[in-house]
């Protein structure tokens, strides 16, 4: 049960790791680890020209060029180009054997070494953890340590609400329910060696090999899901709103310069919704193209509608599109209303047409629709798709609202999903001990305890202890006791 | 109070409550040299077993013998006072095997007041305590209701459900403690005045019936086992091969929930009349029948109360409904059609305290010298008290002498973990063991108790020269003989193969230890003994721990493992005095948690509900500094 607990009491001595320059699109990025695996992670994952590595030879505080191999799978496959730097303890920031890789930027390639780093046995570092360990190991003083530890704080909560964020909806309550099977079958098992006279195990075994493969089946499928980015997408949540066929899915295509999205001059088209990353001067989108906003009776476009409408919500950015040719209309209000409280941008598009609406007419239906009636700025540009006009001017407001802070994308998104994958990871090992247990006709309370594990690792994606669940659990779903 | 003091004693230890904790507590004061008294409102209840007629159970088990590891009583009074012995769980893991005797519940008594009589430094006296003496803040004595003072240096509170008892039978209400005895009604305020929290528990017992009126061909009988285990490592296994008695089982039906349901609104709890909390893990059998609605019946065990008595025990029925009602409900369940019920079936409501006031010592945090142990702490059960009991005395007696206390942890005892969830974890209801409670339960098994504890008990004084011996020995013989096992290399041998081949084992492709091949399930010690000719006999618990440890071991040293982890958090002490105002960076809810905790090491504060991790981060950094400033 003290799975929890795991970061902190192995602080002082197992090794971390972490992007030290913070996860932004810049040129260069450096991979820190700090401990005593340091050396030996980086000899597993660095080769030099020559295809060798030997960092425990190599002297304190030299830098050696050469590769990062990612050599799980039985393949060999160079991620980049590096130059990697040794610092041998006690002559560092944190007092301890630390390697720095500085690689090429960019968040998937970071991404990637980090997430190979942490494959070879190092773990991610707690938010302030480098400096921490700098000051149990004597290298800065209190003052200094004091503000780490409100940052510490600040930033515990703060990825902890990220994570939450995050995982509000389908991935939540796809843990949650993962986790509720499981406690309720430890519940069981617990009843039963609690009160055998009342609860019998009998057959027990087959229902719990045939539970804990679908449980094994449903991690490995999200574990998967990891890979191929279907859960985790960083940068800032852009999203592109409007009613049907006002050019909504030609911007996504000319911000990625792709032909994504299927494009037609049919209403309706888009009817599930696109994800793409996009860069803008170093800032990294990650947009969203949904499905037009209108009242329909086609069932599949309705899901389209909903889902266009869950994405906005959870956005941090909106890019409205409006089509200047049409008149507005009650999707048009339906739509100021529901971005009303949300940072938006509002496209003014098909200028190359006829106009139908103004600007002002936009304008003065948005504030009827503001809880005050009153906005300092109004955000909206004319644009044209068609003719490649007005994208230069989103670019520029895009970057000023970002270096304003009035839009924003966490650094701790890409580390919490990193996080979560550890998580996933020893929960599928626990139950794959289950399983064991079971096919070596291990007696029933062995199985209860790698379940308890996995409940543990569950819980810590989604920011739950496990206090008194199970205690609860056994009270409320079976009857005991004299 | 003004009433002069005419009677003035000298002692060292007074215990209040001379039930399962405080005979332990009691016992072990004497036995470390301190002159003790015993107080009781009733020298005939003295041990009393006043619900079930058990010792042991699932988890319970695993208390009785760890007290009998430390030197405690329990276990060496039930191995000759019982009637009826079982080990539960025999088919599942080592870890989750219990020992549960029936007693006779009178023998058992007597027996137990019998080695109290003729302890020496031990005064039995009949009397209530009143009031707690103390000077800043500091135990001076104790005061009795007649006004005789008892001045002593610690005082261990063992009321069990006696503090403002009252007891619900429907409508009836009596102001008295279980069985009609007497219920102590003014101790209750000298504790307030001392400060210290109070709140108010419930718990209920069966009808008894008289055996004669009972139908026992309509039930199944229950058996003991046939070779019968002693709970006490002292116990000499041949002295408790005995005649048997039996239990029966029936079962509740839909009549029976029909009346039940019926009169749910003459049920004092369902009437809003009881106050307390009840436990969940033994609901009364209103309970039952309205939270498990779904459930057609429910099992009733028919459970001897001793061999000189009729009385006979209604487990699984216990109820605070109207005595017309219990007669009618009890009386639908097969074999009991013509039932006469001896005692009736009550609830009973006490004063308890909220046991976070307390050190793992189970001394309290800001008075010397007063313990608390037992029911009075938030526990039920008559082994949870016992080892509450011998813990507080063995500190008590600790602390008089100067020595550094006592305190189990989680990794080392069922008794650690009880007690730490008692003062650390917030508690609604009288808590009961659970071996699930027990993270590393694979390490805390009943059957190494002695291999575990024997050794603390000695050093405390508990534990004799001899009995410390034997454990040494013990402990050494299995050791060798593991090594033996796992150095014993198996060639593939023709008569090897043909031996695992009958065994139903697959054959040997390279030669392996013996121990490995002892791992594989269709294999044991016993069969390897045809191909395992060098062995010299050993005694069966040598072999029993040899065989646990080494067909286990995966599981055993991944817990070792976390165990490490655990002792990492344990042994960061946090000093008595820190003043968590300050420690900069807790949250307030933290802050408000650990001051009012007060807990002894991070560990400890780590499981405090309310503390995160960023605040055990943040307390961790600032004891670093704190240590470098002393």
């Amino acid at each position: 049960m003290d799975v929890f607990w795991e970061f902190i009491i192995v602080m002082k001595s197992d090794t971390i790791t972490a992007v030290a320059t913070g996860m932004v699109d810049s040129g260069i990025a450096i991979i820190r680890i700090s401990g005593e695996d340091a050396i030996q992670i980086a000899d597993k994952i660095y080769e030099s020209k020559s295809g060798k590595s030997c960092f425990r030879e190599f002297s304190s505080h030299t830098i050696h060029y050469g590769y990062i191999v990612d050599k799980s799978n039985g393949q060999r496959s160079i991620i980049d180009e590096v130059m990697v730097s040794l610092m041998k303890a006690p002559n560092s920031y944190t007092a301890e054997d630390t390697v720095e890789i500085n690689c090429h930027g960019g968040i998937l390639m970071t991404k990637r070494i980090l997430e190979t780093v942490i494959r070879n046995g190092a773990r991610l570092a707690e938010p302030g953890e480098f400096t921490k360990r700098a000051f149990l190991n004597g290298r800065i003083d209190l003052s200094k340590a004091e503000a780490v530890m409100d940052i510490i704080h600040a930033k515990n909560n703060l990825a902890l609400k990220n994570s939450v964020n995050q995982l509000k909806g389908s991935v939540f309550d796809f843990i949650q329910k993962l986790r509720n099977d499981i406690l309720y079958e430890i519940a069981y098992i617990e009843s039963a060696l609690d009160d055998p006279e009342h609860i019998s195990l009998e057959g027990y075994r087959e229902k719990l090999l045939e539970k804990t493969d679908n449980i094994l089946g449903s991690l490995k499928k999200w574990m998967d899901s990891f890979d191929n980015g279907k859960i985790l997408k960083e940068g800032i949540r852009t999203v592109i709103v409007g009613k049907p066929n006002v050019g909504k899915s030609s911007f996504l295509n000319l911000f990625t310069g792709e032909e994504k999205a299927i494009v037609t001059d049919i209403a309706g088209t888009t009817r599930d919704v696109l994800e793409e990353s996009v860069y803008l001067n170093g800032i990294h989108l990650n947009m969203v193209d949904t499905a037009g906003i209108r009242q329909t009776t086609d069932k599949v476009e309705e899901i389209g509608v909903g889902k266009a409408r869950k994405y906005a919500d959870e956005a941090d950015l909106i890019l409205y599109v409006i089509d200047a040719s049409v008149s507005l209309d009650e999707n048009d209000y339906d739509i100021m209303e529901m971005i009303s409280d949300k940072k938006f941008i509002i496209l003014f598009n098909k200028t190359d047409l006829e106009h139908c609406i103004t600007e002002d007419m936009v304008k003065r239906e948005f504030l009827l629709r503001i809880p005050d009636g009153f906005l300092s700025d109004f955000p909206l540009i004319r644009t044209s798709v068609k003719e490649n006009k007005g994208m230069d001017r989103l670019e520029e407001m895009i970057k000023d609202m970002f270096f304003h802070g009035d839009i924003s994308y966490d650094n701790e998104a890409i580390i919490t999903n990193v996080r979560h994958k550890e998580a996933i990871m020893d929960a599928y090992e626990s139950m794959l001990q289950v399983k064991v247990s079971i096919e070596n006709d291990m007696p029933e309370d062995f199985y209860s305890i790698d379940l308890m594990s996995s409940y543990a690792s569950l819980g810590k994606i989604i920011g739950e202890e496990v206090g008194e669940d199970l205690i609860n659990e056994i009270f409320s779903k079976f009857c005991m006791g004299k | 109070m003004a009433v002069e003091v005419k009677v003035r004693e000298k002692v060292d230890v007074c215990v209040i409550g001379a039930g399962h904790a405080g005979c332990e507590a009691a016992l072990a004061c004497a036995r470390l040299g301190m002159e003790t008294v015993i107080f009781t409102v009733s020298i005939d209840s003295i041990a009393l077993m006043p619900c079930n007629p058990n010792i042991g159970g699932s988890s319970k088990g695993h208390l009785v013998r760890e007290v009998d590891a430390l030197g405690g009583e329990m276990g060496k009074v039930i191995d000759r006072t019982f009637i009826q012995s079982k080990m539960l769980n025999r088919s599942k893991g080592p870890a989750v095997h219990s020992l549960r005797a029936q007693a006779d519940k009178a023998e058992y008594s007597r027996t137990m007041r019998k080695v109290l009589e003729n302890q020496d430094n031990i005064t039995i006296k009949q009397a209530e305590i009143c009031e707690i003496l103390t000077e800043n803040r500091k135990i001076t004595g104790v005061k009795t209701f007649t006004g005789s003072v008892y001045e002593c240096k610690a005082v261990i509170l063992c009321t069990g459900t006696y503090l403002k008892a009252r007891c619900l039978c429907g409508e009836a209400i009596t102001y008295t403690g279980p069985n009609g005895l007497q219920a102590a009604n003014y101790l209750t305020d000298s504790l307030k005045d001392l400060g210290i929290e109070i709140r108010r528990f419930k718990t209920g017992t069966p009808a008894r019936m008289d055996k004669r009126t009972i139908d026992f061909s309509k039930m199944e009988e229950q058996f003991g086992d046939e070779r019968v285990i002693p709970f006490s490592f002292s116990t000499n296994p041949e002295d408790v091969q005995i005649d048997q008695v039996s239990c029966w089982l029936t079962y509740t039906n839909a009549e029976t929930h029909k009346i039940i349901r019926e009169n749910l609104d003459r049920s004092p709890i369902y009437a809003g009349v009881i106050e307390g909390t009840g436990p969940r893990y033994c609901p009364s059998i209103e309970d039952k029948v309205v939270k498990f609605a779904d459930k057609e019946r429910h099992q009733v065990f028919i459970e001897p109360e001793g061999l000189y008595t009729n009385e006979m025990y209604v487990g699984g029925m216990s109820s605070s409904l109207p005595e017309d009602v219990q007669i009618a409900m009890y009386r639908t369940v097969p074999g009991l059609e013509n039932c006469k019920i001896v005692r009736n079936a009550y609830a009973i409501e006490y004063d308890c305290i909220n046991a976070k006031q307390l050190y793992p010592t189970l001394e309290f945090k800001d008075i010397k010298g007063l313990f608390s142990a037992g029911q009075l702490n938030g526990s039920s059960g008559y082994e949870e008290a016992a080892a509450q009991g011998l813990v507080a005395g063995i500190n008590a007696a600790l602390l008089i002498k100067g020595r550094e206390q006592i305190i189990l942890d989680r990794s080392e005892a069922y008794i650690g973990v009880l007690i730490d969830d008692l003062v650390t974890k917030d508690n609604f209801e009288p808590y009961r063991m659970m071996t699930s409670r027990a993270e590393y339960r694979l390490l805390l098994r009943q059957d190494n108790a002695d291999l575990r504890l024997r050794e603390k008990g000695y050093r405390v004084g508990l534990i004799s020269e001899k009995d410390y011996e034997a454990t040494l020995i013990k402990k050494k013989m299995i050791n060798e003989e593991m090594k033996r096992l796992k150095n014993l290399m198996v060639g593939a041998s023709k008569n090897v193969q043909k031996f695992l081949s009958l065994k139903g084992s697959s054959e040997l492709k390279t030669a392996t230890s013996m121990a490995e091949l002892m791992c594989r399930p269709e294999l044991s010690y016993d069969i390897l003994s045809e191909i395992d000719t060098d062995r010299v006999p050993l005694p069966e618990d040598v072999i029993e721990q040899v065989e646990i440890e080494i067909k286990y071991e995966g599981y055993i040293s991944r817990q070792l493992k976390q165990v490490s982890q655990f002792k990492k958090m344990e042994n960061k002490k946090i000093p008595e005095n820190l003043d968590y105002h300050d420690v900069k960076s807790l949250r307030l809810e933290a802050r408000q948690k650990l001051m009012d905790r007060k807990p002894v090491s991070i560990g400890q504060a780590s499981r405090i509900s309310g503390v995160s991790p960023a605040d055990i981060s943040v307390l961790l950094i600032y004891l670093e500094h704190f240590k470098k400033d002393n």
